[in-house]
């Protein structure tokens, strides 16, 4: 391959606080995400998953290693437009992701503006369409939706800057299963349409093998394993943990 | 057998005043429990919080419960003036919630707390209260009480708060736990080991159990019977072991969305709530339990 990848973590470090109190939340992490691929980081509370993310949207500023985001090597915790025209994120809870008064129309159009983009009233129309909501949306505040609406606000406020990368923060976890279905399916839409490349965090292996073609698993800041999804579905993963974490993942069995 | 069961509920309605009007958030419904572990499914807002809330008497003015039955053990227990609802609440029926980081006291340590909420129940002496919580967290294996006993609770991890909240409350020996979600904030390694140890005690015990779960998988594997809540009534009871053969089509859709491992598919299908699906009838209506002594 020719094309550098959408997304390059080269040896990332990522850690909280001072010595001795200092926490290494993601050592030596190393990923490479192709353009138009989905890849899925699973692992549990703690095992620094979405720590990685965050890194990667400028959201930390205490990491070393080496961050490429479409060829272009990014440093310290400043992003410039450019970044956020090429990556946005989708957080995990939205019931705390949006400004409780701010108005559907205000979230998206100051992020249209933030990104100079124009025709914002077209634009945001556009936005509502692509995400299922539809036009009447357009002037409620939060509390008039439900978490699965809320949630494709969020998607359309990450998809207004028309970027490439999508950092997907157990985008559905906060949500009930069939609304669940309804975002994943909505996701793989808007990738397919959009040519998107999706970086997603999650603790659900169910999830990732839906959504995603590679996996990496992550345990106690180190990933521990990377596979493709159909050795993630035949369970022929090398890792002991990865084995550990599908067994616990096919559900509980009543013992005796 | 024919004992009578552990909690008997008919016609159970909870409402809240709105500036809409009423809103019923349980809309008359039915079930018995017997020695058994009870699944109570349902998406949030289907009303299967309120309903074990309802059980404990924690439903607060404004909300209004009204019920034709709710007996325990034959005795009414539905609007039971405050005083005498405590007698019973945590003592013989008590309840596990969602979230121990939230449930716990966080300036008590835990040995405290277990003590604390086991001499409100019982006239022991310190002594003997302090022997019960070290026995009582053994029994949710924890493998170092002594130390448990005198940390605080951000001292421990979520699974270990969740197995100190189960044993504080098992140590009264209630006749029915009631969980509400009790390891959905729980990674799933740890989550089946909560699990075993809650399905033993209850077991061990002879208890009545009510889970309450959105996750209908984990729920048709942990319990003996499944009811399925859709807003606000029961739309389908079945055992469940034979969940999968579910007729309701608002319980074939949950099942349906969820995405599996196993079976990999493009798109997911997705839920068509029906109208009909509020107030259509139940199906296996039947609310007596078949279990009311025992699993044996």
């Amino acid at each position: 391959m020719t094309k550098p990848p959408m997304l390059s973590i080269h040896d990332l470090n990522v850690w909280f606080g001072d010595p001795p109190d200092r926490v290494d939340a993601v050592k030596h992490a190393s990923i490479a995400v192709a353009e138009g691929a989905s890849f899925g980081l699973v692992g549990e509370s703690g095992s620094g998953k979405s720590t990685i993310l965050r890194a990667v949207a400028g959201l930390i500023d205490s990491w070393s290693g080496n961050l490429e985001v479409a060829g272009r090597t990014i440093h310290g915790a400043r992003r410039d437009r450019q970044f956020f025209k090429t990556v946005q994120m989708v957080f995990q809870d939205p019931y705390a992701s949006l400004h409780p008064r701010h108005s559907v129309d205000a979230v998206l159009s100051e992020t249209l503006r933030l990104q100079g983009i124009g025709d914002v009233d077209r634009r945001i129309n556009r936005l509502l369409d692509d995400v299922g909501l539809g036009r009447s949306f357009r002037f409620r505040y939060p509390h008039q939706l439900s978490g699965g609406q809320r949630q494709r606000v969020a998607i359309a406020r990450a998809l207004a800057a028309e970027p490439r990368l999508l950092l997907l923060d157990e985008p559905t976890s906060a949500l009930d299963v069939s609304v669940q279905a309804e975002i994943l399916n909505l996701l793989s839409d808007l990738r397919a349409e959009h040519g998107l490349t999706y970086l997603m965090v999650t603790h659900d292996l169910a999830v990732v093998g839906h959504m995603c073609d590679r996996i990496a698993v992550m345990q106690h800041g180190r990933l521990v394993e990377e596979l493709q999804v159909e050795d993630l579905r035949r369970g022929a993963a090398q890792a002991d943990y990865t084995r550990g974490l599908i067994a616990a993942s096919g559900s509980y069995r009543a013992g005796g | 057998m024919t004992d009578a069961p552990l909690l008997s509920v008919r016609n159970l309605r909870v409402t809240f005043p709105t500036r809409q009007g009423l809103f019923q958030a349980v809309r008359g419904i039915n079930f018995d429990l017997g020695r058994e572990r009870l699944g109570v499914v349902g998406e949030s807002g289907s009303g299967k919080s309120m309903t074990g809330r309802s059980v404990l008497g924690l439903i607060r003015p404004p909300g209004r419960v009204e019920a034709d039955r709710m007996e325990f053990q034959g005795q009414s227990i539905l609007n039971l003036p405050e005083r005498r609802m405590r007698k019973i609440r945590g003592q013989r029926i008590s309840m596990v919630m969602q979230d121990p980081k939230f449930s716990l006291n966080p300036v008590m340590t835990v040995g405290r707390q277990i003590t604390e909420a086991y001499r409100l129940h019982r006239r022991v002496s310190r002594a003997d209260a302090h022997a019960k919580a070290l026995e009582m967290l053994r029994a949710v294996q924890i493998r170092d009480p002594e130390r448990v006993m005198d940390s605080y609770p951000h001292e421990v991890s979520g699974g270990m708060g969740q197995r100190i909240m189960i044993a504080m409350m098992l140590a009264p020996d209630p006749e029915i736990l009631i969980a509400d979600e009790p390891t959905s904030a729980l990674d799933v390694s740890v989550r089946n080991e909560v699990l075993s140890i809650m399905d033993n005690l209850v077991r061990d015990r002879g208890m009545g159990l009510i889970f309450i779960s959105h996750d209908l998988n984990m729920v048709a594997q942990f319990c003996d019977r499944v009811l399925i809540m859709y807003a606000g009534r029961i739309v389908e009871t079945l055992p469940a072991r034979e969940l999968h053969k579910a007729r309701h089509p608002y319980t074939q859709g949950l099942l349906a969305s969820l995405p599996r491992l196993d079976a990999p598919q493009d798109r997911l299908p997705v839920l068509t709530r029906q109208d009909s699906w509020r107030d259509g009838d139940p199906i296996a209506p039947h609310a007596d339990t078949d279990l009311p002594g025992g699993l044996r």
